[in-house]
């Protein structure tokens, strides 16, 4: 059955408005509201639940969902279907996402949009399989070798998981790049309300296809119908001639390996398409700031424990914001100056032993203190210890 | 109002949809604001596991208990090891068939869940008779909220008995209130 995205039939699927939802799951609601109609994936914990969601809902909506050998055949599986005109996903955890690295790559490079969902947990190597982390922020960043940019967006509540993951898709297919939700075990496998939007609500973006004259395309170059560094999308059987390598390539698609230019050309626009648009690309959400001496910039899961942290602080008098990065990667470079300029410390609290702390520092730029808060084990912060960094303690 | 609540026993009881079922019923069918998180062992079967819903008017940021109101505990060995962070004055009930060895030195609930889903033909409904007598004995949610979470979370086909664990467990929890 060839796939038609259908949003009625999707609701249908999908049951009611309102609903008490696991995080994993709703990145599978998030994923099938988006248009995806392709996951080919390898079940770890605590991602499990959205292969198992795909799995069984896939197919309802018309779509394919394949367990593959592994997590590298996953992300080939995932890349491919891209290719063959599918919306695609996949969700793994620290090992399968180390596995995927070689091929994250080659979609970076290949100009391939599709989705990864990592419910992170701890690591190195296999770790704690159950428990949660916030270890592979770096990775999604530099985990795969060369220029390339990432775009990651970190979510803290079940709902975010499902809008985060259309997100995910929808900046995905807009610059033809890997998108990445950096979820954790313990969003991952928290309950929440959640409320499903209507057909009318959803905001889908989709990939510009190929249009033009088959005789002039050109695959790997600026858009040829609109003002675009992302090139028009002419997937497999369109009848339109591409030819697809992770090696550097010409305009044409061809290797051309041996020649400076001919990498920077192709390197600078598959990176300048996403940081030109940086400021468009900044979602934060800022608490308390206003007045703020101290504030917490966090992410993810770590963002509720310093939430209510903050709210301790409040109460008890100290003058204490927060900045939540919902995308974390492309990383909001100026917000995070100009809030340093305000402030007189900054706290980055995470589920590692300091990963994120390393761009704030880099561009608070000195205008303030910067104090990594880490913790690792698989546990969350409790809010009282993260209340002790607002003392001083 | 923020309730910290802790169901336990051991793996297969069905310890997690219990939670499920709370914690639905307070945001889906209430207008509370609700998560449920969970811990188990990597066995499938057995050994002690635990659900925790957090229940409150407000939003709730750090989403684990911090210390435990309401302690539910469906065999010996969770209620051993799960029961450290309990406040003072948290209120429990035990299945007091399989936590023998309850006598803590506290008044607690005791509730025959399992021999009462036995009577009704089938040991699997004992976590749902459980969702009946935390109901009624902690009356924090409303009756027929919780009702129809226990309808929405379980197969279709099991429906009526289902109804029927969750009532008997209802009246098993009024009758602890009384023995107290």
């Amino acid at each position: 059955m060839k796939y038609k995205y259908d949003p009625k039939r999707i609701r249908e699927v999908l049951g009611k408005k309102v609903q008490f939802l696991l995080g994993d799951m709703a990145c599978v609601y998030g994923g099938l509201l988006a248009g995806c109609s392709f996951f080919g994936g390898y079940p770890i914990t605590p991602a499990s639940e959205v292969a198992e969601g795909m799995a069984r809902r896939l197919p309802r909506v018309g779509g394919t969902y394949i367990q593959m050998e592994d997590e590298i055949g996953s992300m080939a599986a995932v890349i491919g279907a891209a290719w063959g005109g599918a919306k695609s996903m996949t969700a793994t955890s620290g090992p399968g996402f180390s596995l995927m690295m070689e091929n994250y790559g080659f979609a970076a490079m290949t100009e391939t949009p599709c989705v990864i969902v990592n419910v992170q947990r701890t690591g190195p190597s296999t770790g704690q399989p159950t428990l949660g982390a916030q270890g592979d922020m770096m990775q999604v960043r530099w985990g795969t070798h060369g220029d390339f940019e990432a775009l990651a967006l970190a979510p803290s509540t079940v709902q975010e998981c499902m809008d985060f993951t259309i997100e995910a898709f929808n900046l995905s297919e807009k610059y033809r790049n890997p998108a990445c939700v950096m979820t954790d075990g313990e969003v991952g496998h928290l309950r929440e309300r959640i409320i499903i939007p209507d057909e009318k609500d959803l905001k889908i973006i989709d990939r510009v296809t190929a249009t033009i004259d088959k005789e002039k395309y050109i695959p790997f170059t600026n858009s040829q119908t609109r003002k675009s560094k992302v090139p028009d999308f002419a997937t497999f059987g369109t009848g339109y001639r591409t030819y697809v390598t992770g090696l550097t390539h010409n305009e044409k698609g061809f290797p051309a390996t041996d020649k400076q230019p001919d990498h920077e050309r192709l390197v600078k626009r598959i990176t300048t398409k996403i940081t030109d648009d940086a400021d468009k690309l900044v979602m934060v959400e800022q608490l308390n700031l206003d007045d703020a001496d101290v504030a917490f910039v966090t992410y993810g899961a770590t963002a509720r424990p310093a939430e209510s942290a903050m709210e301790m602080g409040r109460k008890n008098g100290i003058k204490v914001g927060l900045l939540r990065l919902k995308i974390v990667w492309p990383f909001p470079d100026k917000l995070v100056t100009n809030l340093a300029k305000d402030v007189d410390k900054i706290i980055v609290p995470e589920m590692n032993l300091g990963q994120m702390v390393h761009p704030v520092r880099e561009f608070a730029e000195n205008h303030c203190e910067v104090i990594s808060a880490p913790k690792i084990g698989g546990e969350m912060h409790l809010p009282m210890e993260l209340y002790k960094y607002l003392e001083g303690k | 109002m923020k309730k910290d609540i802790r169901v336990c026993g051991f793996g297969g009881q069905g310890v997690i949809l219990s939670g499920f079922i709370i914690g639905k019923a307070a945001s889906v069918f209430m207008d509370y604001h609700a998560v449920q998180s969970q811990s188990y062992g990597p066995e499938a079967r057995g050994g002690a596991a635990r659900s925790e819903i957090i229940i409150s008017d407000e939003k709730i940021g750090y989403p684990r208990p911090i210390g435990v109101d309401y302690l539910v505990a469906m065999s010996q060995e969770s209620f051993d090891t799960y029961r450290d962070d309990i406040r003072d004055d948290a209120v429990i009930i035990v299945d007091s068939d399989l936590v023998k060895k309850h006598d803590i030195g506290r008044p607690l609930y005791k509730v025959q869940a399992q021999k009462i889903a036995e009577e009704l033909g089938n040991k699997i409904v004992t976590n749902i008779v459980m969702v009946g007598a935390f109901t009624s004995i902690f009356g924090l949610l409303k009756t027929e909220a919780v009702k129809e979470s226990v309808i929405d979370s379980v197969p279709k086909r099991f429906t009526e008995l289902n109804i029927k664990a969750f009532e008997r467990g209802l009246e098993a929890g009024k009758n602890a209130v009384k023995e107290l």
